[in-house]
């Protein structure tokens, strides 16, 4: 009984560790952010404040926030599980784009279908497309050798160039720099329809596919055998081959899942939406973010649900901060301290340095050390 | 259809020159072990921080020092980073770009009051065909091959990339010697970055770099890691680049996606194995620690 009980506390301060250190980060890069806003002459106040009403204000507010942190949520899980493999995923950005166009032909080409099934045969289009993408990097990673940040960095330009060669071809919207519109069946329900509060917003059903995914991704990595394989992998390949695991296959299998998850927020950007497809000047950089969701959400499942709604309200509250005169981009130099923050363990390492030094002295005051 | 020839050549150069110097730096960040995915951010405040300068002094020379020295800044926050925290150096590079085009935009908006682009400043006007970027490219290929492989100074950057463990048992400070091939590759980029804005047109324009950085990257790795194979693949995506500009202006029919993803296909079947073997030194991207076995 005792025990339990002593499990349960350590768990707790374990997990309260665990939220400690990555919100120590985020408070200081906030400071670090009003700190540089009141370099410049404005209010930090003004500039937090315009950022929270901005985010959060109203419903409608809240609503495109939330079609944000969707997109986050899922290409934050998608880094996030194959980070658990010891797979460094830097090609979501590929994966997502991907995603959309597979999307974009589905939800064109098979139109015709029943509503319901339309848009979910969409979906599937843009995850699996996704899952391919990935894939490719990871039957590399596994039968050549070669890194998969190399080749996923590569596969998001290609990527990129591979969508905008269809977009301004077959997929054209004539004489526009954009793709023709889905079928109506082959879109995501919008709050908007029923809910006056969201009537504004684009809010749609991807925010509740997003956190069913979120549960999956974390029924897969704690409650399945393949999951622990996935996870033995991450933590020592080495062991886990000796141990009978076949590493090669799992590095296949979670850039596969990892893709899947990229390519369906691809696929809900598309559903969900702008039912088109962009021809791309430059990244969309929902890729990248995940990165940061991911590093925030310290890999769980969870975590990047908060950290997805963290980092969605960021990029929402960011163009309310520009109406008051200060830049959005704000948003982004406190979003890349609180990856470097995070990255560096910087808050735990110092901590760690700090009560050593207080151990040292107080071993000095006690006259063990001289 | 000499003139053609001639054109295709002077616009691959003119291509290949930016790519040129982050190419490099990323060589010297690599052969020491540490990988830079941050080279185009570097690039990114390189070529502000050349313009900002030179807006403010009124000398392009002093725009070119000014971006070497913020290059080289935040080639040593990664260093910083990496080696003392041995923080992920892919996520520390990741966050480098975040921040680089973020700050770059902040500031140009914060100083110029408008977004966009800078005013014009002071630059580089081209001498002969070429700028002097160029020349100075030619140059830094040389004396880094050079410098990497005909010097005591070049043999311990490879050690310590390769296997740190037997560079530290000679005594070779294998921090130290990050630390210098890291904030080199900054400086290389920044210079990289003021060859684009003060090098080639007067002023910054919001994402001018545009990815430069990993192009660069890629043309490392495709020359395997060597500062001679670099710079050729570095004018062979200029190439690349060149015959988009020229068929697009002469009608010819190829789609420039293609081209855009030729650099990046390339590299792939090169990592893979398929258009020779790149290998990277074998200690890349591992951050190192003493008495560590």
């Amino acid at each position: 009984m005792e025990n339990w009980i002593n499990d349960l506390k350590s768990s707790l301060k374990n997990t309260m560790k665990e939220i400690l250190y990555p919100l120590a980060a985020i408070v200081i890069s906030f400071i670090a952010g009003a700190i540089l806003v009141y370099a410049f002459g404005k209010s930090p106040i003004t500039a937090y404040k315009a950022l929270f009403f901005g985010a959060l204000g109203d419903w409608n507010k809240i609503g495109e926030t939330l079609v944000t942190t969707t997109t986050l949520i899922l290409t934050g899980l998608s880094v996030a599980f194959a980070f658990r493999c010891g797979l460094f995923n830097i090609g979501a950005e590929g994966q997502f784009i991907m995603g959309g166009v597979a999307a974009l032909w589905a939800g064109w080409a098979l139109s015709g279908l029943p509503p319901i099934l339309h848009v979910t045969v969409t979906l599937l289009a843009g995850a699996l497309a996704g899952g391919i993408w990935a894939g490719i990097v990871g039957w590399l990673k596994a039968k050549v050798g070669s890194h998969e940040v190399i080749n996923s960095i590569m596969m998001n330009y290609i990527a990129m160039n591979l969508s905008n060669y269809l977009i301004m071809t077959v997929f054209n919207e004539p004489d526009k720099a954009f793709s023709y519109e889905i079928a109506p069946t082959a879109k995501l329900w919008r709050f908007a329809e029923s809910f006056v509060q969201f009537k504004y917003s684009r809010l749609h059903t991807g925010i509740i596919i997003a956190l069913i995914v979120a549960l999956i991704a974390y029924y897969i990595l704690n409650k399945t055998i393949r999951g622990y394989e996935i996870r033995a992998v991450g933590f020592n390949p080495s062991a886990s081959e000796y141990g009978g695991i076949n590493v090669n296959r799992n590095i296949i299998l979670a850039m596969v899942i990892s893709g899947l998850f990229s390519g369906l927020a691809g696929g809900i950007q598309t559903a969900g939406v702008q039912y088109r497809v962009n021809n791309l000047f430059g990244f969309t950089g929902y890729g990248f973010d995940g990165i940061s969701v991911a590093l925030v959400g310290n890999n769980h499942p969870i975590g990047v649900i908060l950290s997805g709604v963290l980092f969605g309200a960021l990029q929402k509250g960011g163009p309310m901060m520009q109406i008051e005169g200060i830049p959005k981009e704000v948003v982004g130099i406190i979003q890349g301290i609180i990856i470097l923050f995070v990255a560096s363990n910087f808050v735990r390492v110092m901590v760690q340095k700090y009560k050593e030094n207080k151990e040292i002295k107080a071993q000095v005051a006690k006259g063990e050390v001289k | 259809m000499l003139s053609i020839i001639s054109i295709l050549v002077a616009s691959t150069i003119r291509s290949a020159t930016p790519l040129i110097f982050p190419a490099l730096g990323g060589t010297f960040s690599e052969k020491s072990g540490v990988v830079n995915i941050g080279l185009d951010g570097m690039m990114a405040v390189g070529a502000f921080s050349a313009v900002l300068v030179s807006y403010k002094t009124g000398s392009p020379l002093l725009g070119l020092f000014g971006a070497m020295v913020i290059g080289g800044l935040f080639g040593w926050l990664l260093a910083f980073l990496s080696i003392h925290f041995k923080a992920n150096q892919v996520v520390v590079g990741t966050a480098i770009n975040i921040l680089a085009g973020s700050l770059t935009t902040f500031l140009l908006v914060e100083i110029w009051g408008k977004p966009g682009q800078t005013d014009n400043v002071n630059y580089f006007t081209p001498w002969g065909p070429f700028n002097m970027f160029t020349y100075l490219a030619l140059i830094l290929v040389l004396v880094s091959y050079y410098v990497l492989y005909k010097t005591p100074f070049g043999l311990r950057i490879r050690a310590v990339g390769e296997h740190p463990r037997a560079a530290d048992t000679l005594g070779v400070n294998v921090y130290m010697m990050r630390y210098i091939c890291v904030i080199l590759s900054g400086i290389l980029a920044g210079i990289g970055g003021a060859s684009l804005s003060i090098g080639s047109i007067s002023l910054f324009k919001e994402g001018m770099v545009a990815g430069k950085g990993f192009i660069a990257l890629a043309a490392m790795i495709f020359g395997k890691w060597h500062p001679i194979g670099a710079a050729l693949a570095c004018l062979f995506f200029g190439l690349a680049d060149a015959i988009q500009t020229i068929s697009m202006s002469y009608g010819l029919n190829v789609p420039k996606e293609f081209l855009f993803a030729l650099p990046y296909m390339l590299t792939m079947l090169a990592v893979s194995g398929l258009v020779g073997k790149a290998t990277a030194p074998a200690a890349d991207g591992i951050p190192y620690e003493k008495g560590e076995k």
